[in-house]
């Protein structure tokens, strides 16, 4: 075909777009989601409980991506300041994933139990009293706002509906699970189990 | 005269101006958030103006409200004037502007307040990504009625690649952000763990493959030519470099991800794909630098040719530099460092704002029916400020990128650590500095910019322009 027939055939160009555009996706994107190393739980992965979920969703909202991975790469290097690399199946429940894809700060995949919930409360509320060079910012008001049972439950249901195992006592425990707390409490509940299904430390 | 018979350029107008009006707007607060990574005290504890939440705001700002409002501009420009006829209706076309201008607002007041899908470029939620989805879809409408009605047989090489843009972009958009509402604020992506990574990135790549690069060639394609007076270096080279620039692009996302969880045949097809993409990059810039060929001498006296000519150059550095990072050994290093953010900015400020830059300054005295801009000057001055300032951007970046890559794998003889990760932060902030001082260079030079076409725009009556007859 001579390119002069495409070039005078708006819908013949536009559905040669369509094709050629096309190809890239289906063929890296579509047997994922078909690959069991892909899709499975790894061992020790369930889905975030209530309280942890509320934190991952203050993690998000917060756009802590943007300073910090989650995503420990196989090199010595990396294995030895943070831990055993990550494997596809510790994050089967992450929507959406949370790799990252800059670090101003350090990679938090395996940050679980490294500090103590103390540590954390004071590097929140003020991360420079702890580490003087940070240039993090402070997240003092996260002490004072409280987790809202009434979302994190309405989130669990639609987590459900997306397929993640959670039961439906689960569910109906979830609102005492987060009553009266913090979101301080709630994303130091994330990090301190972030990574742990895998110990950080040899 | 009658409506038919001249071009719809209310629309284009209004773009223009909110081009230079989100510029203004979107590198503001990059200078912002580039202080507060010196000075974390400018986060003035205020959760709506933390770093986490207004990074976001200044990409979607730069990309979509800067990037969106200059390709909506001249996309309806240039096909009017290369189909020799009105833009199809009016009325639709007056709703992709303020559906767009909806859009940017949208974002503008949710992303500080936290509202976010968390995915980089695909931050904004649910309700905001429908109305992008509709204004898109009246956009995709009007250009290409306005192509089926034209007056001219061949479909000028620009709008290839306007077209190509318009498609590609619908269709990341749409699959890319399929979610589950929980509430009006808060939604769940269908896709977990590396699958969500692998279509995020497959969506991020190509919001620059298509947004930010098929989109500023068509631009390209239209203003270098326009203002060098000469036409375009090879035809032959836009077919080959077009297709191949659309194929090649859509399967290099995964080099954001590599040495990640994400299946090693995923990221070395990533890579491959990503070192082809060298050949049709340089195949546009070639032939957009080539286009100047017997014309060297205007460079001489036309900033506005300098800004395209400089703006090519940024493209073929970034090209290049590009596919260099996506093999596994460099991004071995490069990967999560401010090498990435230099390397973002070249291809940002050094090719799509210069671009932009030099097609507006071409643009505006036509629409506003001047001979030319109000001051040529105050454009060379202009043209340096901005130089300077990506060239500052770019080279501290380089610096504190390659430094904090080399620092986090330097290992002791006894095999531990040399650094902690804070003495990397520590060796970065004289960088940082410098890196902000690039960006308020380049914030200047915009303001400069909207001075000068304030200049021009006011005390000016507005005239329709006759459709070409001559076809």
């Amino acid at each position: 075909m001579r390119h002069e027939t495409i070039e005078k055939n708006i819908n013949l160009m536009i559905v040669l777009i369509i094709v050629v555009i096309s190809v890239g996706g289906l063929v890296e994107i579509v047997p994922l989601t078909y690959s069991s190393d892909a899709t499975e739980a790894a061992e020790g992965i369930a889905p975030y409980p209530p309280l942890r979920l509320a934190g991952r969703d203050i993690y998000i909202r917060e756009g802590c991506y943007g300073c910090h991975s989650q995503q420990i790469r196989p090199f010595r290097s990396e294995t030895e300041r943070y831990g055993p690399y990550s494997i596809a199946g510790e994050f089967v429940y992450d929507r959406p994933f949370q790799f990252g894809s800059k670090r101003t700060g350090p990679d938090l995949a395996r940050v679980g139990r490294r500090y103590s919930n103390d540590w954390h409360r004071l590097h929140l509320t003020d991360p420079r009293s702890v580490v003087p060079e940070s240039n993090m910012p402070s997240y003092a008001w996260l002490a004072e706002a409280t987790v809202d049972p009434a979302e994190v439950v309405a989130k669990m249901r639609a987590l459900q509906t997306l397929g993640d195992p959670y039961t439906d006592e689960q569910i109906s425990n979830a609102a005492d699970a987060v009553k009266d707390r913090s979101e301080m409490d709630a994303l130091i509940a994330y990090l301190q189990d972030l990574g742990t299904n895998r110990s950080s430390r040899r | 005269m009658n409506n038919s018979n001249s071009y719809n350029d209310t629309v284009v107008r209004q773009f223009a101006i909110m081009t230079v009006v989100w510029g203004i707007v979107g590198m503001l607060v990059g200078v912002l958030i580039a202080a507060q990574l010196i000075w974390p005290q400018l986060n003035f504890d205020t959760a709506w103006l933390t770093y986490g939440r207004i990074r976001p705001l200044h990409t979607n700002a730069v990309i979509f409200a800067f990037g969106g409002s200059a390709l909506f501009a001249t996309s309806y420009y240039v096909v009017q004037r290369t189909c020799h006829v009105r833009l199809a209706f009016d009325r639709l076309a007056a709703f992709t502007f303020w559906g767009w201008q909806a859009v940017i607002l949208a974002a503008a007041i949710t992303l500080p307040l936290g509202i976010t899908q968390s995915k980089e470029y695909a931050e904004l939620e649910w309700p905001i990504d429908l109305l992008i989805a509709v204004v898109w879809v009246s956009y995709a409408v009007v250009f290409f009625a306005t192509i089926g009605r034209r007056k001219v047989k061949h479909i000028y090489v620009a709008n290839w690649f306007y077209a190509a843009f318009i498609i590609t972009v619908a269709v990341l958009h749409i699959f890319n952000n399929l979610a589950l509402p929980v509430s009006m604020f808060k939604s769940y992506s269908i896709y977990t763990g590396v699958v969500d990574g692998m279509m995020q990135w497959w969506y991020g790549h190509n919001a620059v493959g298509f947004f930010l690069t098929a989109g500023f060639l068509g631009m390209m394609y239209y203003f270098v030519p326009k203002q060098a007076g000469r036409p375009i270096y090879s035809y032959r080279l836009s077919v080959v470099h077009f297709w191949s620039l659309i194929a090649v692009y859509m399967w290099a996302g995964p080099h954001h991800l590599h040495y990640t969880s994400l299946p090693d045949w995923a990221q070395s097809l990533g890579m491959a794909f990503s070192i082809i993409l060298l050949a049709p990059s340089w195949g546009g810039m070639i032939n957009g630098m080539m286009t100047l060929s017997g014309a060297w001498h205007k460079l001489r006296s036309d900033p506005i040719l300098k800004f395209m000519i400089v703006s090519l150059s940024f493209y073929g550095m970034s090209t290049f530099e590009g596919p260099m990072m996506s093999i596994k050994t460099v991004n071995a290093l490069s990967h999560y460092t401010d090498w990435t953010i230099g390397h973002v900015h070249a291809g940002a400020l050094g090719w799509v704002a210069m671009m932009t830059i030099g097609a507006i300054y071409s643009l505006l005295p036509r629409l506003y029916n001047k001979e030319s801009m109000y001051s040529i000057r105050l454009i060379d001055i202009h043209f340096w400020t901005s130089t300077i300032g990506v060239v500052l951007y770019a080279v501290s970046m380089w610096i504190a990128g390659v430094t904090q890559g080399l620092m986090w794998r330097a290992v002791n003889d006894d095999g531990t650590l040399t650094y902690s990760f804070v003495e990397a932060l520590k060796f970065t902030y004289p960088y940082y500095q410098l890196r902000l001082l690039g960006g308020v260079l380049f914030l200047g030079g915009m303001l400069i910019m909207a001075y000068n076409v304030w200049k021009t725009v006011s005390r000016e009556s507005v005239i329709p322009v006759p459709v070409n007859q001559s076809a």
